[in-house]
């Protein structure tokens, strides 16, 4: 397969920063003799063998399954989440996309919620945080009933899922000028309000994942939709919509909380 | 069966065994339970499904993950489906029928009573996952959808397009995090388990690298359950994540845990081909595709015109022609071995090492719309790979390792030979024989952890007197010395090759002599060369930085030294297994291409113990295996 595609050469501008106290700043590679079949981080790879060789520290990124669904990945190519190509993530993203001489600018993502650890690398456990502060359905295991009890609309479910297929990469934060997580959240909060197990927790889920994500210092939502054009999985701006009406809607109407009294 | 083997199958027959056994299995009250510590090493769906629930039931529950974040375990990638005999297509599914299945597309190498246990399970299973807000594909009226999926008759295969292990996960990773915002659940990420503390024969803790910032930390607990995958990255290419090793597994193999049919691996038929030198992983195309997919090659020699080009009457749709009555749903050993033969014998798609896998007839019988709404996740991420688009023309296929059903042998309650370590998922040996079904690793993951283990490690603590113990007792100073040592000794080889191309050339020995087919020669000179791969990689590996901060290369470093003994554990037991069943082909034992079984001297597991030393050889243990209800037969598909 393609083994006869003229390879291409490529300037890299890297952000090198040992950790997240140290000073950062740009560093230039080169690339040699990359195929077109091979993928973005396997031409990193490539520079990180050579790098080794010359006992020089190879460049950090994080990567997993490689195949665009663990999340792992990502950091800006030029300016992009990802890098050029629509819906992909930067480990599915292609050399074929680049032309032969371009150069390439690596940046990790900038937000104060995702502070750099290292070179490419920055920590997104804000993330993590924002779904334990109510991305579930309390239901513990055994206690469940038929699956198909419920039916659930097919277009609800169809719908859910889109929602649910948000990989937590951060691209969204990353490409919005104001750092804001209301994609990633409200992805969360769309697929559990579609569906009738995520009724009981529904206001309340609004209201404290929001307020997690406030508190992890990501930024008000731009409504510039940069979110949704560089997210790899195309998680549609309805979900904010629906984010804001849910937290409009349990704000509104949720119950004084009353102290005291009664049980004896 | 020696003494340790003992496989604690219960009593009483196949359909009561696990009935019985949760009620003769003692329990641990609510006030006692607050007491018992539990570190849980992996967080994919065994894992994740095991901390949540241990974490409901009241147990302190640690649970530990190489990743940033538990979200990304590799259970993620899992594609087509999970199997539960629920019969909602009223087509003759049921938990026997599954079990059936299950313990034939085996190849008779499985626990029956476990296998039994999995497929009555497999039920509660989706209820669970429904009821937690799994999204699963359903129909008009609101029910649930099925396919189909290799190796079976019937349609039991639930899903969520292309991205069902994807579903599952995050609804497993929801449930750990209830209980993380609850407080049963401690988290820890970006940690690895780099050994396995033993005291008084019980396993007590775990060694574990922060991967930030470099420490060795110390945790003890009453008991550990490993749930860190499989081990197929040691072929280097593989569908497997970059992270996925088996360095967990093997620790605890080192301290005393047996190791269960290693030679036993997955090479799934349907994965991108293999493009270059410098390609780092391959990339599955679910089995569910050939659900509407029709395999074929050029009927031709040396055909190499591309599939448009090529006419009907000059296409050999092998798999349905071999396999009549399974058709393109052959199960996964089988299909990769026809893959292979056609390739061999000069028939590779473009001539080159691939078969086509086309989707013209289903979409001129169902339209591409219909095509697109199944599998158009995957069909896009075949199109970024290679740059193809096969809604146009044929899909390129070939097999590549996917998944191993060898890991620690446990017996019936999922512990290993070591009391307390418990197994679970992949890592584990128990439930698949010599073949894994598709759809059935999703379905065996949150098995173990949602239904089995809670109930046998309360067990466990019921049964067993656990003297209090702290992080400052001498087996845990000793194991972190023992640790850092090891990392140390990385770090001042200072030699010339890289940790990758020590991988590399591991993974190609793999492949070569220990990959679809497998002969005596060929293994022999594999073990050879990998005993000399190892001494040369101790004394000439070059891993850069230090053992402060994030440091990858030494991360790997570690991991590869692992997969070098494995590699030649696996050349090992499958040398002696002197028959071919399941993924296990060796050519000298073989009926027109396919498996030939030898129950007279083969019908037991292997299990292998480790002797102190990666220099001396280890001891095959066998646990005998019955079959009172499948009854042994030559496995066909045709």
């Amino acid at each position: 397969m393609a083994s006869a595609k003229a390879t291409i050469n490529l300037k890299l501008k890297v952000w090198r920063q040992k950790d997240n106290k140290s000073q950062g700043g740009f560093k230039e590679y080169d690339a040699k003799n990359v195929s077109p079949d091979a993928s973005f981080l396997e031409m990193l790879d490539a520079v990180n063998e050579e790098l080794i060789k010359k006992g020089e520290e190879p460049i950090l990124f994080d990567h997993d399954c490689r195949e665009g669904i663990c999340g792992s990945c990502g950091f800006m190519i030029n300016g992009n989440a990802h890098g050029p190509q629509k819906s992909t993530t930067v480990c599915q993203l292609h050399m074929r996309v680049f032309k032969d001489g371009e150069t390439l600018v690596l940046e990790p993502w900038r937000a104060s919620a995702f502070p750099i650890l290292k070179d490419l690398v920055v920590d997104r456990s804000a993330f993590d945080r924002i779904i334990k502060s109510g991305g579930y359905i309390s239901v513990n295991t055994g206690n469940a009933q038929d699956a198909n009890n419920i039916p659930i609309p097919k277009p609800d479910a169809d719908e859910a899922f889109m929602s649910a297929t948000c990989i937590g990469c951060g691209a969204c934060v990353a490409s919005c000028k104001n750092a804001s997580a209301a994609l990633f959240t409200s992805a969360k909060i769309q697929h559990m309000a579609l569906l009738p197990q995520g009724q009981v927790e529904r206001a309340q889920r609004a209201l404290d994942m929001t307020a997690q994500m406030d508190a992890e210092g990501f930024g008000a939502c731009s409504t510039t939709g940069a979110c949704s054009a560089a997210c790899p999985k195309d998680i549609s701006l309805i979900n904010i919509a629906t984010m804001n009406r849910e937290l409009l809607k349990a704000t509104i109407t949720k119950k004084e909380e009353h102290t005291g009294g009664g049980d004896g | 069966m020696s003494v340790k083997l003992d496989s604690k199958i219960p009593g009483g027959s196949i359909d009561e065994k696990w009935t019985k056994h949760k009620f003769n299995m003692k329990l641990v009250n609510p006030a006692n339970k607050r007491k018992h510590s539990v570190i849980v090493i992996g967080t994919g769906l065994a894992g994740a499904s095991a901390a949540a629930s241990l974490g409901e039931l009241g147990y302190k529950v640690k649970a530990f993950c190489v990743h940033e974040s538990p979200r990304r375990a590799h259970s993620v990638a899992a594609q087509g489906g999970i199997n539960a005999a629920k019969n909602y297509q009223n087509d003759g599914d049921s938990v026997y029928r599954l079990f059936y299945d299950t313990v034939k597309g085996g190849d008779f190498r499985a626990r029956e009573a476990n296998v039994h246990r999995l497929a009555e399970v497999s039920v509660n299973i989706i209820d669970q996952a429904v009821a937690s807000g799994v999204p699963l594909a359903r129909e008009y009226g609101g029910l649930l959808s099925n396919r189909s999926f290799g190796g079976s008759q019937v349609s039991r295969t639930f899903y969520a397009r292309g991205q069902t292990g994807q579903q599952l996960l995050l609804g497993a990773y929801s449930s750990m995090m209830r209980q993380v915002d609850l407080g049963t659940v401690e988290l820890y990420t970006r940690r690895e388990m780099l050994d396995l503390v033993v005291v008084d024969g019980k396993a007590r803790g775990v060694i574990i690298r922060n991967l930030l910032t470099g420490e060795i930390e110390s945790h003890e607990a009453d008991a550990v359950i490993v749930a860190s995958g499989g081990y197929s990255n040691v072929f280097y290419l593989s569908t497997n994540a970059m992270a996925c090793a088996v360095t967990a597994a093997w620790k605890a193999h080192k301290k005393g845990a047996y190791f269960a049919n290693p030679c036993y691996t997955q090479i799934h038929p349907t994965c991108i081909p293999v493009h270059g030198e410098n390609q780092s992983k391959l990339t599955l195309m679910s089995e569910s595709l050939r659900n509407d997919g029709r395999v074929w090659a050029p009927a031709k020699q040396g055909d190499k015109r591309t599939a448009n080009e090529i006419p009907d009457a000059e296409r050999d749709y092998y798999l349905e022609r071999v396999y009549p009555s399974f058709g393109n749903l052959a199960p996964r050993d089988v299909a990769s071995r026809q893959a292979k033969y056609r390739v061999d014998e000069g028939h590779g798609a473009l001539g080159e090492k691939a078969v086509f896998l086309d989707f013209r007839d289903s979409i001129k019988r169902l339209g591409e719309d219909k095509v697109a709404e199944r599998y158009g996740n995957l069909f896009q991420m075949y199109e970024k790979i290679t740059g193809e688009n096969p809604y146009k023309q044929p899909m390129r296929i070939f097999p590549a390792p996917h998944y191993t059903m060898g890991g620690l042998w446990v017996d019936y309650n999922l512990e290993s030979t070591i009391p307390g370590l418990f197994v679970a998922g992949e890592a584990n040996f128990s439930d698949h024989g010599a073949n894994r079904l598709g759809a059935s690793a999703l379905m065996q993951g949150l098995a173990d952890g949602y239904f089995v283990l809670p109930y046998t490690i309360s067990n466990y603590f019921a049964n067993t007197k656990l003297e209090k113990i702290t992080t400052t007792n001498d087996a845990f100073k000793h194991a972190a010395n023992e640790t850092q040592n090891d990392l140390n000794k990385f770090l001042s080889v200072k030699g010339s090759r890289t940790v990758e191309s020590f991988h590399k050339e591991l993974g190609h020995i793999m492949w070569e002599k220990c990959g679809m087919a497998r002969d005596k020669a060929g293994l022999t000179e594999a073990i050879s060369k990998i005993q000399n791969l190892r001494k040369e990689f101790h004394s000439n590996v070059n891993v850069p930085g230090e053992g402060k901060g994030i440091n990858n290369e030494l991360e790997k470093a570690g991991r590869v030294a692992d997969f070098i003994e494995l590699g030649e554990l696996m050349c090992r037991d499958a040398l002696v297994r002197e028959e071919s069943c399941g993924g296990h082909f060796r050519s000298e034992h073989q009926v027109d291409g396919e498996a030939k079984r030898d129950d007279e001297k083969f019908c037991h597991v292997a299990a292998w113990e480790w002797n102190g030393s990666a220099d001396k050889t280890q001891t095959r243990h066998q646990e005998e295996l019955t079959f009172e209800n499948v009854h042994l037969a030559t496995r066909s598909y045709k």
